[in-house]
């Protein structure tokens, strides 16, 4: 399929404008800046918005505006902009989140190393030096979706769960990372470790991350990573990119 | 002086449910809300208060309930059984629950989850813009016996009204909708899904509905690596093993499997209503269909204020007939009826 972006209905009240079939960094781009544009345009009837790895996502009230109307209307915008060629969303920050990689805190890193052909320290390096971006919060509150890793990464998912890794945990596939922002089940390997808290509910910032983010996983030590659980960010340190 | 309801007894999973919150999709938070949202506009209409006010939601299991001042009830969603100081306290309808009175409501017979909404609203703590528990995502928690929640105020209004549900409490056919990624299943597949007689599984919760049939799973054509995408209340998801799950108001905002196809949203109170091992069966409607039901459904709800009427009493269930006004007919605010 070379037609994209393509407009396609998600339910009855749905829209998802998609930039390509498989993630790649402009399409990514692209379904961040055409959903910052929507919600600039404020065009009547659109309930919510939101990006994932490579769409954009409008919820809709079908009653107020037809789906004709609002796919007319996405045809016009997407037919404005070169959305491939789109920047990246301003305010972005660079997160260093301090990691355990391996040990009994994260103990599929050596399956995840032999299958990325490489030894446990050279996968420690390799995630630990990495500087991956947030390519979209989604599937849990605060929980991004990071990449893009090496080639060497391009390991497939369990076939069978892993029942339980914990909040906080990082799970690689797929040259992407997820950091878990709940305790989940997942296909994903458990790569390496943090104390960091995503999503809390009642807190002034609720959700850490956004999209655009760039991400460094510094690897640190259980004992450090231990002391650094009464901190809600674990240890971690932002600085607002220029 | 604020007014108090008083949870004496309960079962497992109560919740304070609204609307949800909408806007944080972007964020991983799925809207959340009842259930089933008709339920709420039912009990809105019968206060003759708005939608958006919090209720209490009683998955399945009743419990024991006391108000420290009279409060204005009603009673929707999953049919059971509910007293007030002994006396039959007739579903889908309001009541007055006069203080310290003990409000009785035992298990569902009919559905699976009962609403108890209150005159003013369940007034408990604001969480990003709504008082819905949203147990997957670690916002609110079930209540249990000993849980005092604040009730707004009320602006008053007629109790002893009732009206005809819609009837959604026993599975049945459920209309559904091509969605972006129903193109990935073979047609014989989408034609066996319509075929397929379904249970409600008993593994059911407001994340989701795992459905259950005597034939093989579902797959889609050439494996099953999809790109993780936009989720909604309605999907029907395919899980690695081939099980149809219908994913509710606490889904995911993002996920790997394929969805087969959406439920409408209208529909979605019929599923969320089965019970364990109710029979579902699953029909494709064309786009405009689903916005001329979604129309109609909205057009009814509008027009339940107006379908409501009083109670019928039944004289016999009169313990102090002779101090009803039985000539006039006229039925008093503020008096409740039985």
């Amino acid at each position: 399929m070379n037609d994209f972006p393509i407009i396609r209905t998600a339910g009855v009240d749905g829209l998802l404008i998609s930039f390509a079939a498989t993630l790649s960094e402009p399409a990514n781009r692209a379904a961040l800046a055409f959903r910052a544009t929507l919600d600039s345009e404020g065009w009547a009837g659109i309930e919510e918005t939101s990006s994932s790895l490579v769409s954009a996502f409008i919820r809709f009230d079908p009653l107020q505006v037809s789906h004709g109307m609002l796919r007319k209307r996405a045809q016009d915008l997407l037919d404005q902009h070169d959305w491939y060629a789109a920047e990246l969303p301003g305010g972005r920050r660079f997160w260093r989140i301090p990691t355990v990689f391996g040990t009994t805190m994260a103990p599929q890193l050596a399956q995840a190393a032999q299958a990325a052909g490489m030894s446990e320290d050279e996968a420690t390096r390799s995630l630990s030096s990495a500087r991956v971006r947030v390519q979209t919060i989604g599937f849990a509150p605060g929980q991004p979706y990071l990449g893009e890793l090496p080639p060497a990464w391009d390991i497939p998912r369990q076939k069978e769960l892993t029942p339980r890794v914990p909040e906080g945990a990082l799970v690689v596939a797929l040259r992407q990372l997820v950091l878990f922002s709940v305790t989940t089940p997942t296909g994903w390997q458990h790569v390496g470790q943090t104390a960091i808290q995503l999503f809390r509910p009642e807190a002034d910032e609720p959700f850490l991350l956004r999209p655009g983010d760039e991400v460094q996983f510094v690897s640190t030590d259980v004992a450090t990573i231990d002391r650094m659980r009464n901190d809600p960010r674990g240890g971690a340190t932002c600085e607002v990119m220029a | 002086m604020s007014v108090h309801l008083t949870i004496l007894r309960t079962g497992p999973g109560p919740t304070v449910q609204d609307q949800g919150r909408a806007g944080y999709l972007d964020m991983g938070l799925s809207r959340g809300g009842a259930a089933d949202r008709l339920a709420l506009v039912e009990g809105a209409a019968l206060l003759g208060q708005s939608e958006s006010l919090a209720t209490l939601e009683l998955p399945g299991i009743g419990g024991e309930f006391q108000a420290d001042q009279d409060v204005r009830i009603a009673l929707t969603g999953a049919r059971m059984r509910a007293q007030i100081d002994g006396a039959t306290a007739v579903w889908n309808a309001s009541h007055l629950l006069p203080a310290g009175a003990r409000l009785v409501i035992g298990p569902a017979v009919a559905g699976s989850y009962g609403y108890l909404h209150v005159g003013g609203g369940i007034q408990d703590e604001r969480i990003l813009g709504a008082c819905s528990a949203h147990l997957t995502a670690g916002i609110g928690k079930p209540l249990q016996a000993g849980d005092r929640l604040m009730i707004g105020a009320d602006a008053g209004g007629a109790t002893g009204m009732t009206f005809e549900p819609e009837d959604r409490l026993s599975g049945g056919e459920i209309r559904i909708v091509a969605s972006f990624q129903t193109d990935l299943f073979a047609d014989d597949e989408l034609d066996r899904l319509q075929a397929t007689a379904f249970r409600r599984s008993d593994r059911a919760n407001r994340m989701g509905v795992r459905l259950e049939s005597d034939g093989p799973g579902f797959h889609v054509a050439g494996g099953r690596s999809v790109l993780s995408e936009a989720i909604v209340p309605g999907d029907i998801q395919i899980t690695g093993d081939g099980t149809p799950f219908v994913l509710m108001a606490e889904c995911q905002t993002t996920g790997g499997y394929p969805r087969i196809g959406t439920v409408l949203p209208c529909d979605l109170p019929k599923v969320a209503q089965a019970p364990a091992g109710a029979a579902l069966r699953f029909r494709f409607v064309l786009l405009d269909e689903a916005v001329a039901a979604e129309r109609a459904a909205a057009q009814a709800r509008a027009a339940l204020p107006r379908a409501l009427r009083p109670l019928i009493r039944d004289p016999r269930s009169m313990s102090d007939l002779l101090s009803y006004q039985l000539i006039s007919g006229a039925i008093a605010r503020q008096d409740d009826v039985f």
